[in-house]
């Protein structure tokens, strides 16, 4: 819509409302003049952020009663680069009517794609001189700055902003402001919190290792889940039946499936130590291969580089379901006797378990995904709870360095209980404090720092 | 071999995290994150070819040793080799409306045999393993919620005040409390939401906060190289 086009709306938006309140026509005499605009439009890119914002301010409009300001920004693209836009518009545009048509008319579909590329090329706009200014939103009266985020940080923008009168009607344009790229800086500021997080809690984990490896004992709890590793092999081994290994569902770049490849790894230990068949379906193929290898090296460890079958590892699908179907239909007709879940897993979570339980396996599942935790703990014998499956590696192999970095991660759980603590305290001040003139001051702290601990802290 | 088969792999990894963190916060390095990605994407582009491949030498030697169950293994060959047939050749697609002439131009996702297949034996297969799911969720709930112990019995009161106060009987069966009474509250359906808000989020956020510490401390592990069992290295 150009300007007369959004003048004409506003004043109809206006004349509504005016009907709708009931507000008379003299009740102010600046009825039917626009608002004075604001001036002094300064558009500034915001320092140490990652591009794309922009810091603008302006001096209040002269007209006293408003109902806010509107900003407004217009990116400075070149004509080729516009002609482009208004092309892949078009084909967008086209793609979509497509659809619609085939849903909705039941025409054939290259009929459809003809009616729509006609409809298409008749509606689009045609690429002109006059800059489009996009509306970034209203801010209320007081408010004099606003922060223009999520914009091109390689394109250069001007900016405006409009007053609006209380009856509706946009004053004229202010000041435009010189074109400004938002570029990034070297460093994202808003990210310095976690920064400093992360720096303090791989610091941890980097000295726990250190000093473990300088002979500090270190002691971790027993995690029943894995304790019952070689109960749930030797038992396999005992009724001659297969162990079933899934190793979630996710590709090599989930960290639920490296670690659920490292448990793998113990487990096939275990197993060439028993003498037992263990499967490993997957439902990636650079899991299949991450997988074997990990199973291969495990039977060289336990020398027995003989029994190393690597067909018992194979991929199946990618697909959720379509896996699923496989396992469930294998489970049934093999019986294995254990069945391991270690990975990321969704929905399919509960099948899995749940055909396991029927065939009566013993079940051990560990994933990150709290979704699916309740699942496995209804249906499984034992569960790895979030971080206890990211322990497992370190509790099973026993290394002291891997078994300090557990040690390492008790500090960053240090760190966050006195967040918590000190971050429910404020918040409880600053509850208790609200509506206390004495306690003004006091009130106005906690609400500082809760918003610097909520917006800052969290927000990074 | 040791150090293609260690060195190269660990090297890789380190790089390639590094690479990922510094994106995180170096917004001048946030290319580079996008980079290690599509790296990520082109290496599981070729493992599409081994894991085709894996899928019909396993299900082929099945079927030619009819091993146990070797029928099934048939079934899987014919659906894959017909799938790889119809959706390379294109079988029933039409052309694009801007090349017309050029029969191969056409997208397989909104025409012809390819996406027929997909969308009228595919998607409904997925959605009856799926709708599985009801029984299965049904089934686990009769075998978790046995009033067993203490703990059990918490869980169960639990479910029994979510369950009921999402459904209509939960409403009704404590309409009668007068909702901005000082009683309220005690309404099942206010209940559940008290639950699932308070006791619920509090106890999903402790798991979560556990989950990122590990994920922090394995990753370090992994890039460190002091974990090295991903790679067949562990112990």
């Amino acid at each position: 819509m150009n300007r007369a086009g959004q003048r004409i709306a506003l004043a109809l938006n206006a004349l509504l409302l005016a009907g709708l309140t009931g507000v008379a026509a003299a009740s102010s005499p600046l009825t039917g003049a626009p608002p004075a605009p604001p001036s002094g439009v300064s558009a500034e890119d915001k320092p140490w952020d990652g591009g794309g914002t922009v810091l603008l301010r302006w001096e209040a409009s002269s007209t006293e009663e408003i109902k806010g300001y509107e900003v407004f920004a217009h990116q400075e693209v070149s004509g080729s680069v516009a002609a482009a836009e208004a092309e892949q518009s078009a084909k967008d545009e086209a793609e979509a009517q497509t659809e619609a048509i085939l849903e909705g008319e039941g025409v054939a579909p290259e009929d459809a794609e003809q009616q729509a590329g006609e409809r298409a090329a008749r509606d689009v706009a045609p690429v002109t001189d006059v800059p489009k200014w996009n509306s970034l939103g209203v801010v209320p009266p007081d408010q004099l700055e606003f922060i223009a985020s999520g914009l091109d940080k390689s394109t250069p923008y001007r900016f405006m902003v409009r007053a609006i009168g209380s009856d509706g009607e946009a004053s004229a344009d202010s000041n435009v402001t010189p074109a400004l790229v938002p570029y990034a800086q070297w460093f994202d500021g808003a990210k310095l919190p976690l920064f400093c997080i992360l720096f303090v809690i791989c610091g941890a984990v980097f000295l726990y290792v250190m000093l473990a490896r300088s002979g500090m004992p270190m002691k971790i709890r027993t995690i029943a889940g894995l304790k019952a590793v070689d109960e749930a092999v030797g038992r396999a081994t005992e009724m001659g039946r297969s162990i079933l290994y899934i190793n979630g569902i996710q590709d090599m770049d989930d960290l639920q499936t490296v670690a659920g490849v490292t448990v793998l790894g113990h487990v096939a230990k275990t197993a060439a130590e028993y003498d037992a068949k263990i499967e490993v379906p997957t439902s990636r193929s650079l899991v299949m291969t991450a997988a074997r290898e990990a199973v291969q090296s495990s039977y060289y460890t336990a020398g027995r580089p003989d029994a190393y079958n690597p067909d018992l590892i194979y991929y199946v699908t990618d697909e959720q379901f379509g896996f699923v179907a496989y396992v469930s239909g294998m489970m049934t007709r093999e019986k294995p006797a254990a069945c391991f879940y270690m990975g990321a897993f969704f929905a399919e979570s509960l099948i899995l378990a749940e055909t396991g339980n029927s065939v009566g396996a013993i079940q051990i599942a560990g994933t990150a995904q709290p979704s699916q935790l309740p699942f496995f703990v209804a249906a499984c014998d034992y569960t790895l709870i979030g971080e206890e499956f990211f322990a497992a590696s370190a509790y099973l192999s026993g290394q002291p360095d891997q078994l300090g970095s557990l040690k390492g991660q008790d500090v960053g759980k240090i760190i966050v209980g006195v967040f918590i603590i000190i971050g429910v305290g404020l918040a409880t001040v600053q509850a208790a404090t609200a509506g206390m003139p004495s306690m003004e001051s006091l009130h106005e702290g906690a609400t500082s720092a809760v918003d610097f601990l909520v917006n800052t802290i969290l927000g990074s | 071999m040791q150090v293609l088969t260690r060195s190269i792999p660990l090297l890789i990894t380190g790089l390639a995290g590094l690479v990922m963190i510094l994106s995180a916060f170096f917004p001048y390095t946030s290319e580079w994150g996008k980079v290690a990605g599509q790296f990520f994407n082109i290496l599981a582009a070729f493992a599409f070819v081994l894991g085709g491949g894996n899928l019909l030498k396993i299900h082929l030697k099945k079927v030619s040793d009819q091993s146990k169950g070797w029928g099934y293994s048939g079934v899987i060959l014919v659906c894959f080799i017909a799938t790889l047939v119809v959706g390379l050749g294109k079988l029933g697609v039409y052309p694009n409306h801007d090349y017309p002439n050029i029969r191969f131009s056409g997208e397989t996702q909104s025409s012809g045999a390819f996406w027929w297949a997909y969308e009228y034996v595919f998607k409904p297969l997925t959605a009856t393993m799926f709708s599985m799911l009801a029984f299965y969720v049904a089934s686990a709930a009769f075998r978790a919620f046995r009033a067993k112990n203490f703990e059990a019995i918490l869980l169960l009161g639990t479910a029994f005040i979510i369950l009921l106060g999402r459904t209509f009987a939960g409403v009704l069966v404590t309409g009668w409390i007068d909702p901005q009474g000082p009683f309220g509250g005690l309404r099942l359906e206010e209940l559940s939401v008290y639950v699932m808000q308070v006791f619920n989020t509090a106890g999903n956020r402790a798991i979560m906060i556990g989950i990122s510490l590990g994920i922090a401390s394995t990753s370090l592990k992994i890039l460190l190289g002091i974990d090295r069992s991903f790679l067949g290295s562990g112990d």
